[in-house]
């Protein structure tokens, strides 16, 4: 087995028809679990009463939008470098997943703004440089959907991609840079993290189920894509004589 | 293969222009009309104006910049003269440089001359409309280059123009923050100094990057 044995389009089928429903378990158990942590077991915050508890899927959205914004630019861009096509396969799948996470995390952050800063919307650079970022998504959305020829989009999505992804790290270091409303980064690596072990733990393993999810789907939409552009192939005509 | 393409090419796109004068002048007239729309909406106070006057002027010349993207690589793409650039010897990262430049004349330029005349319509004193033509002057290049990248990209699609807005606008959005926050931090009495390094910044690093991804994206483009 060599490492690209499954950039191969029929062997990725393969595996990933066996992987997809490990990950909705995983999926399952470990947003339940992270659930439970959060609203029974987490203690109640001293300022902010029971109103943080939305930050269990507030932050861990607003990481899988930047995370997942980088792993798209890499796949477009390794596809656009190598001539790899299911890496641009799970670049173009990647993208309405990131979207998602992207809007669900300015969705829960209005809903949390609301009570603590009194305000659905606030102008502050993250809330900003986020809302940028979906549009981001959008533009390279729109721009590989509404470009016919399949190499041309893959190639196109990926100049896009490379050039949006400047802007991932000023989303992260725009706390630093406009020092505003937005509480700066409470969770880093060097520093104690200054918040209830209880909290922490609930968070990342929402975060797990979060990318579970993230890897289900995206692993979903990209067999679908697959077989869109493998139609013509004798492995996929072979699989549609297996469906009696 | 000479840096002299640059020059050469800015100056065909800048002899094209002048035999459609009408048409290079449009940008510009945009940029009048859709300024001059603002206190039809916010109300005729001039101290209200004087407040927003920066923001209008940035936001207007951002999409007047815009609006004259679609027509850059059209032309060419349609009579085959960009196939013939791609195809030549010459460095087609200095040729889409070129490209920029003449954009930059044709509508950043005028832009930045009637902007005096929209901050005395905002009542805006002397001082701060020297500061905002100096922004202009550094921002307007950067909305060209970045501009560019995108009429490559969406080259000969049927939503070209939209795409163009969706894909470069979010882009252009610290060009913005930076220019229009000058002028704001001037007229508050404080030093623009630092507003301005940071837009000569985002100039020099589009300068030395747009040119590259507008080739590459020609090639992608005219591959298919």
């Amino acid at each position: 087995m060599r490492f690209f044995t499954f950039a191969a389009p029929s062997r990725f089928y393969a595996l990933s028809g066996v992987l997809i429903p490990w990950f909705w378990l995983a999926t399952v158990c470990l947003t339940v679990l992270g659930l439970y942590l959060g609203f029974f077991v987490a203690p109640t915050d001293a300022t902010q009463g029971e109103a943080y508890r939305i930050i269990f899927i507030h932050v861990p959205a607003a990481w899988m939008s930047m995370v997942l914004y980088l792993v798209m630019a890499g796949w477009a861009v390794v596809g656009w470098a190598f001539k790899a096509r299911l890496a641009s396969m799970v670049a173009r799948a990647i993208a309405p997943t990131g979207a998602m996470f992207t809007f669900l995390a300015l969705w829960t952050g209005a809903f949390w703004g609301k009570p603590t800063w009194g305000a659905w919307w606030v102008w502050d650079a993250r809330l900003t440089s986020e809302l940028i970022l979906l549009f981001l998504y959008l533009g390279y959305i729109a721009l590989t959907e509404s470009i016919d020829d399949d190499r041309r989009a893959d190639s196109a999505g990926a100049l896009v991609a490379l050039v949006g992804a400047i802007n991932v790290p000023i989303i992260y270091f725009s706390v630093r840079w406009w020092n505003t409303l937005h509480q700066g980064a409470s969770v880093s690596i060097a520093a104690a993290p200054k918040m209830a072990e209880t909290m922490l733990t609930a968070m990342l393993v929402m975060t797990f189920a979060c990318w579970a999810y993230a890897f289900a789907v995206v692993f979903m939409r990209t067999r679908a894509i697959v077989l869109e552009r493998e139609a013509h192939t004798d492995w996929v005509k072979a699989l549609r004589e297996d469906v009696p | 293969m000479t840096a002299g393409i640059l020059f050469t090419v800015a100056a065909r796109d800048l002899k094209l222009a002048r035999r459609r004068r009408i048409e290079a002048l449009l940008p510009v007239v945009f940029f009048v009309v859709a300024a001059s729309l603002y206190p039809f909406g916010v109300g005729p106070e001039l101290q209200m104006l004087r407040e927003i006057a920066s923001g209008i002027v940035w936001v207007c010349a951002l999409l007047a910049a815009m609006l004259s993207l679609n027509t850059l690589y059209v032309s060419d793409y349609a009579d085959g003269s960009l196939e013939q650039m791609v195809l030549s010897r010459e460095s087609l990262v200095l040729i889409a440089a070129g490209k920029a430049l003449a954009h930059w004349v044709l509508t950043g330029l005028p832009l930045i001359l009637a902007s005096p005349l929209i901050g005395l319509f905002f009542g805006m004193a002397s001082g701060t409309i020297a500061v905002m033509t100096l922004t202009l002057l550094l921002g307007t290049p950067v909305l060209s280059l970045l501009g560019s990248v995108g009429a490559a990209l969406t080259l000969g699609l049927r939503s070209g123009g939209v795409l163009i807005l969706l894909l470069v606008l979010p882009l252009c959005i610290p060009v913005l923050i930076f220019g229009a926050g000058a002028v704001t931090a001037f007229d508050a009495g404080l030093s623009a100094q630092g507003h301005l390094s940071l837009l000569g910044a985002l100039l020099l690093v589009s300068g030395l990057g747009a040119p590259w991804a507008t080739a590459a994206a020609l090639r992608i483009s005219i591959a298919s």
